[in-house]
């Protein structure tokens, strides 16, 4: 029914302050598009490790790939959707907490309080005339006293806590991807993590490209791992090691499968 | 009221009650740099007066990228002035993508320093690393950034006594004796001899020292132990 009434969205979504008759309010919506034509970002977490995935893109054959993975803190790191330039600055005010919260407290910022704090800036954004929502998705990286941690954070002031997500173009079918697999994450190891996390990345790529050294960067922060970003010649580890489960994903494993016959038994 | 007029209220009894911002907090601090190492040692006694507040209560600072500061004055000043410069190392490192080298913190911290020239941080830093070229780099400030790059300096309540000690057996002046470049097992013979000798006749100064050995490997902290008196 919503639907019938879409002729009329041009009266109502000019400016953050105006509902639409249907209880919505189109200018967030319109910030959360710009998040879905970014690259895809991928996040996932282990019972020690949180790991963020991004596809890079550029702009041009002689332009270099557009980082899309910041560092916050030691314990925190964000990869981000949308509009690069809202990114920086809401990583320049994460910096800042996270320096404050050590400045102050004498303690790492924990995850969910800076979650919160961006969240409410957000939200800020969407309630004040003259000023427009960010248009920028985060997943935010973090390990602390309570474990691994991923949130996402949206424009529209929301934040969410998951075990697995993706977010930007083509997001839909590394969603897939993990929602199939994410039962083995928590026990999973670190590298484990990273192929599950490629082979999300992967899914989202169009028909005739892969991950190569310069389309894809890898952020991962955990117990006894400070956040630190995986990017060109240290990342062919992790593309090997993918590139091989890949192939040997089709046959089932004894591990995961349960004891299944080898091809050669007779009994 | 001239000053005359203070000297003879005092005399009849009255006492100012100013409220001082500023304390002396004691202890000496020394910085010796070598050809591959630089070594940054400070005491670890607060006193007040003729009150100790703490035996242990360090006055030299390591940073992410492997400087220390030895500062003496005010210890309150001193600690939060560190924890300033640490931020402006982490901004840094988010900003550039890497760590700040020896001699761009020092210009910088001659600009913090300034920036207080009217209510200054009631410290007297000196800033030990590795330079660029992995030589041993030590910089000596005064309270409001005026600094220099030296070799070798002492200060703090019993620098005056360590000084002319290291311009001895560091610089080797008033000495006709071949110039050697100083090894890291003589600077730290020299700074523990230093150190002992300050606390014998400074009482702002014992307890402990804290030795900063900074070299292309890190930097390991030694401690050794001063007279309690």
């Amino acid at each position: 029914m919503v639907e019938d009434l879409n002729c009329f969205r041009n009266q109502y979504d000019s400016d953050i302050t105006t509902w639409s008759p249907q209880g919505r309010i189109h200018q967030i919506e319109y910030a959360m598009e710009a998040v879905k034509q970014g690259s895809a970002v991928v996040g996932l977490k282990s019972k020690t490790h949180s790991v963020l995935l991004v596809v890079k893109r550029s702009a041009d054959e002689l332009a270099s790939y557009q980082q899309k993975l910041l560092r916050i803190d030691d314990h925190l790191g964000i990869a981000f959707a949308g509009l690069t330039s809202d990114a920086r600055v809401l990583s320049n005010f994460m910096r800042t907490e996270a320096m404050n919260s050590r400045m102050l407290y004498g303690r790492p910022l924990p995850t969910y309080r800076i979650v919160n704090a961006v969240a409410n800036k957000a939200q800020t954004n969407t309630q004040r005339y003259g000023g427009r929502p960010y248009g920028v998705g985060l997943l935010v990286a973090g390990y602390d006293d309570a474990g691994a941690h991923l949130y996402e954070c949206s424009p529209s002031g929301n934040f969410f806590d998951y075990v697995a997500i993706a977010i930007g173009a083509r997001s839909q079918s590394a969603k897939t991807y993990l929602e199939k697999h994410f039962e083995s994450f928590d026990e999973s190891s670190l590298d484990d993590l990273v192929v599950h996390g490629l082979h999300a990345l992967a899914d989202t790529l169009q028909q005739d490209k892969e991950l190569n050294l310069n389309n894809c960067s890898v952020g991962i922060v955990g117990a006894g791992t400070k956040f630190a970003t995986i990017d060109g010649d240290e990342l062919q580890r992790y593309l090997n090691l993918q590139a091989q489960s890949a192939r040997t994903q089709g046959a089932p494993t004894a591990t995961e499968e349960g004891d299944a016959p080898a091809p050669m038994d007779t009994e | 009221m001239a000053p005359q007029d203070w000297m003879e209220a005092e005399k009849q009894g009255a006492v100012s009650h100013a409220f001082s911002p500023y304390t002396d907090n004691g202890g000496t601090s020394l910085a010796i740099a070598g050809e591959d190492f630089c070594l940054v040692a400070a005491d670890t006694r607060q006193s007040e007066g003729y009150s100790i507040n703490s035996r242990y209560a360090p006055k030299a600072y390591k940073f992410s990228n492997g400087a220390v500061l030895a500062t003496s004055g005010m210890h309150a000043d001193g600690h939060t002035l560190a924890k300033r410069l640490e931020q402006r190392l982490e901004w840094y490192e988010h900003n550039h993508g890497k760590k700040m080298s020896v001699g761009a913190m020092a210009q910088m911290l001659s600009t913090i320093l300034y920036q207080k020239r009217f209510f200054p941080y009631y410290t007297f830093n000196i800033l030990g690393g590795l330079d660029e070229h992995g030589k041993g780099a030590i910089y000596t400030y005064d309270p409001v950034g005026s600094h220099e790059r030296e070799g070798w300096r002492a200060a703090g309540s019993g620098g005056s006594l360590v000084q002319p000690f290291l311009d001895n057996q560091i610089g080797h002046k008033h000495q006709q004796s071949p110039q050697v470049p100083i090894t890291l097992e003589k600077a730290l013979k020299v700074a523990k001899d230093a150190f002992s000798g300050a606390a014998e006749r400074d009482i702002y100064t014992g307890d402990m020292a804290e030795l900063f050995i900074i070299t292309k490997d890190g930097v390991h902290v030694e401690q050794y132990p001063l007279k309690r008196d």
